[in-house]
């Protein structure tokens, strides 16, 4: 069997920001992305960051996943394997892989899991009509290949991912006619609410989506008001003429990988939904098996960089090597994280990881 | 809304009505469900009909969302050809 020294499994924001530190300190390191390309979901994030500048802000998504790229994509001791899936984790620290059909297995004296997360679905009438789109599928037909999912969109859920991905359904020349929220509130950041707000989007709280109507594919949906548990209200129905539903309700933590090899999960409606028990240095339950980004709960692409970091950092250092003023470094990164964690739109960040017991 | 034209597990064709008619049988658990309609069972491995099984199972029983067990993972995260299994076995 293969054996490396440090596994990261996914290329996104968490895992990239994690490989550099190790690679710096002089680890091996092989890097698994199931895509064929690295970045995870920065390679569809064509739209500017928020945040901090030492997290990239006022640059575009696929343009950090470039800086963060060319940082590593050269380093002698960094092996890439794409369009590879790891379909299997196990104590012991093997994975079993996929690429195409070739199965392996691979010894890891390390694990880190950056798995990212996976879309949330609802339940509607005709939920499985052609037309019915996840946001992430949108962004990848529209900002990876080109393809625009449809002339009129019918957008649910006012995260950020829903507002921005309606802005740029509408910078493609796709009509956005009405966003839906199920909450009572925006869940987004205003400053994008207000952006498509002022070219013309109609948006509703309180609201969704009750049945898609059509033959073939989507010709048009029928909407209702929700009560405060939600559930839909007879008699406010409304019919929304379009061709696609666009769903942004929300993302669940990946964490399949971690649970098949039992890592302790605790269900944390805050985070997103399952979650690892980690600490502070991102460590699990399981002995050198490490965890960031979004599988540890749902955040940003900003919060991943830091805990992806953070867990490269405190992997070389259980695995003997020296890094000057490591113990200041990663304070500095926790400091940036309760910073990003501030304010109302980190409240529910912060309760969850109460709940988790983060120490 | 008709629960047999809402799909939850797109993989395996499990409607809303389905899991209904479970629920009324007295099965309650993700991991019956599992079993007995193979919901979650399929190439996604309930990374899409999850979330949404466990959300039906807390409104029709009337508990919180974590007081509903998520179903057991095992190995492997999608299908794996039993050639592909092979191949590598003969060479170990």
């Amino acid at each position: 069997m293969r054996r490396v020294e440090v596994a990261i499994i996914g290329s996104g924001p968490a895992g990239l920001a994690a490989a550099k530190p190790l690679l710096d300190a002089g680890a091996k390191v092989l890097m698994i992305d199931r895509s064929d390309m690295l970045g995870g979901q920065l390679t569809k994030q064509t739209h500017m960051f928020f945040g901090s500048e030492k997290q990239h802000a006022s640059k575009r998504g696929i343009d950090i996943l470039k800086l963060m790229v060319d940082e590593i994509q050269y380093h002698e001791n960094l092996t890439v394997l794409t369009e590879t899936t790891v379909v299997g984790l196990y104590q012991d620290r093997v994975i079993s892989c996929v690429k195409h059909d070739e199965y392996f297995k691979i010894q890891a004296d390390y694990i880190l899991v950056a798995s990212g997360a996976s879309e949330k679905s609802l339940p509607f009438e005709n939920n499985d009509l052609p037309g019915v789109y996840a946001a992430g599928a949108v962004q990848t037909l529209m900002n990876v290949y080109g393809v625009k999912p449809g002339e009129r969109v019918l957008m649910i859920g006012s995260g950020n991912i829903g507002l921005i991905v309606s802005y740029q359904l509408m910078q493609a020349g796709v009509e956005v006619p009405m966003l839906l929220e199920a909450a009572d509130t925006i869940g987004g950041y205003l400053v994008h609410a207000s952006k498509i707000r002022r070219l013309g989007v109609d948006i509703r709280t309180n609201m969704s989506v009750k049945r898609a109507i059509g033959k073939a594919s989507v010709e048009a949906a029928e909407i209702w008001r929700l009560d405060k548990h939600w559930q839909g209200i007879p008699g406010t129905e409304e019919i929304v003429p379009c061709d696609t539903i666009c769903l942004s309700v929300g993302l669940a933590p990946l964490t399949e990988l971690l649970q098949q090899a039992g890592a302790d999960i605790k269900y944390v409606r805050e985070l997103g939904g399952n979650v690892p028990i980690i600490n502070k240095k991102y460590q699990t339950s399981l002995e050198n098996v490490y965890t960031c980004g979004d599988v540890a709960g749902i955040e940003e692409a900003s919060s991943a960089m830091i805990s992806g970091e953070i867990a490269g950092l405190e992997i070389a250092r259980s695995a003997g090597y020296k890094i000057d003023n490591i113990d200041q470094h990663i304070s500095r990164l926790h400091d940036d994280l309760t910073n990003l964690r501030n304010g109302p739109h980190g409240e529910k960040i912060r309760i969850g990881l109460e709940k988790v017991g983060v120490k | 809304m008709d629960p047999k034209n809402v799909i939850i597990c797109r993989c395996s064709d499990v409607t809303l009505e389905d899991l209904l008619e479970l629920f009324k049988e007295g099965y309650s658990t993700f991991e019956e469900l599992k079993r007995i309609k193979r919901v979650g069972m399929g190439p996604c491995q309930a990374n899409t009909c999850g979330k949404m099984v466990q959300w039906e199972i807390a409104k029709y029983f009337n508990k919180p969302l974590e007081e509903v067990p998520f179903h057991n993972m095992r190995p492997f995260t999608m299908g794996v050809k039993l050639k592909s299994i092979k191949e590598q076995a003969d060479e170990e």
